[in-house]
């Protein structure tokens, strides 16, 4: 039987899942964390793309719980217990929360970058998700795309060109 | 209710004229500074959901240079002037006479970068300048900062005051092209305004005109 890869993509504010051959994939990480949470045992993988630190930040009623890091997390984990992975197995790797602009006035969003990927991290750490592996700060936009077959997550900046982490 | 509902058509039809004005007052100064002519399209004024921006600004590949203010004042938000890296080269090259401006290449050229985010700033100035005269909101630009990276990756950061209170940003996305030597339309930039979450309303009131009829 032939298999098709498919690049499964996640937009921002979103998650999405894959097992092999699929890949999963997310664009223009600037500010924004890529979070992927899998498990090698299965081969399984989550990966949210998140704009903001804590969905207590929500102004209005309805959270779209993958735009937060605390939420997505929980979702993510949630998610892949469900499909059969044990939470002792789970892992992370995460990337993004650049800060692409250097502003002199001090508004507190412009540094929003580092306070997500703090937010990503305490997320992680309350469920005990090990972190294997970052790339995160410093002031390059990022695309990354994980394979659950390997769990090689590839990074590529647009002056540093493709690395693997 | 969120300001996405409350805004109709016809509101986005208002805000297409800012953009039509004060593009039309960037386009005219960038004329001025190139000595080139410069044309403007209708603006587009979009309603797009964060999870398909990736698709909207397009190109995963494409490198921009971008300039982005903060705009302060009575209706605050964001501004981007927009344009892809090797243009942005073209037009700093032609404007300082040093043809060895490259923004992609590793070596960091200051007067080069400075030139741009100069360029950004008068542009994005004058923009803003006409939209304060048109709408008599008092506004002022923040200094300008300069990035060269991925579209989205820029972009992002105009969204996040947005992204508190819901699903979508309202692109209020003018593009300024030039005629090339076969007269081809090139197109060679982009200004998205995007206003804060409460600042639609105000703007929309400063024109007579209120959301909720």
């Amino acid at each position: 039987m032939s298999s098709v890869v498919n690049v499964i993509k996640v937009g921002m504010a979103d998650l999405n899942y894959a097992t092999p051959p699929n890949t999963i994939r997310t664009t223009g990480l600037g500010s924004c964390v890529g979070i992927i949470i899998y498990e090698e045992r299965q081969k399984i993988c989550g990966m949210a793309h998140i704009m903001l630190p804590e969905s207590s930040m929500a102004r209005s009623g309805q959270v779209n719980r993958a735009k937060y890091a605390d939420t997505a997390v929980e979702d993510l984990l949630h998610h892949l217990e469900q499909s059969g992975a044990s939470r002792l197995r789970l892992k992370a790797k995460i990337a993004g929360g650049a800060q692409m602009f250097q502003f002199s006035t001090a508004n507190e969003m412009m540094r929003i970058g580092p306070r997500n990927v703090e937010a990503v991290k305490t997320a992680l750490n309350i469920y005990k998700i090990k972190i294997i592996a970052e790339d995160v700060g410093g002031n390059s936009g990022r695309t990354i795309e994980f394979d659950p077959e390997t769990s090689k997550l590839e990074i590529r900046t647009v002056n540093k060109g493709i690395k693997e982490i | 209710m969120s300001y996405l509902e409350r805004i109709k058509p016809q509101h986005l039809d208002i805000l297409k004229e800012l953009g039509n004005i004060g593009a039309g007052h960037a386009a005219t100064a960038l004329s001025r500074l190139l000595n080139k002519a410069i044309d403007m399209t209708v603006p587009s004024v979009q309603v797009v959901p964060f999870s398909e921006i990736s698709s909207y600004v397009g190109g995963e590949d494409a490198v921009v240079a971008a300039v982005m203010l903060r705009i302060e004042g009575d209706a605050p938000g964001n501004m981007f002037f927009m344009l892809p890296v090797t243009e942005a080269s073209r037009l700093i090259q032609l404007l300082t006479g040093d043809s060895t401006v490259d923004f992609l290449s590793e070596e960091v050229n200051d007067m080069g970068f400075s030139a741009l985010n100069e360029m950004g700033n008068i542009l994005a100035g004058s923009y803003l300048a006409a939209f304060s005269d048109f709408t008599s909101l008092n506004l002022q630009p923040s200094p300008p900062a300069l990035a060269i990276d991925m579209p989205m990756a820029i972009l992002s950061y105009g969204l996040l005051e947005l992204s508190m209170v819901g699903e979508a940003a309202i692109f209020i996305d003018t593009q300024i092209n030039e005629k090339d030597a076969l007269q081809t339309e090139q197109t060679k930039g982009h200004f998205f305004l995007l206003p804060d979450p409460d600042s639609f309303e105000i703007i929309l009131n400063s024109l007579g005109v209120t959301i909720d009829e």
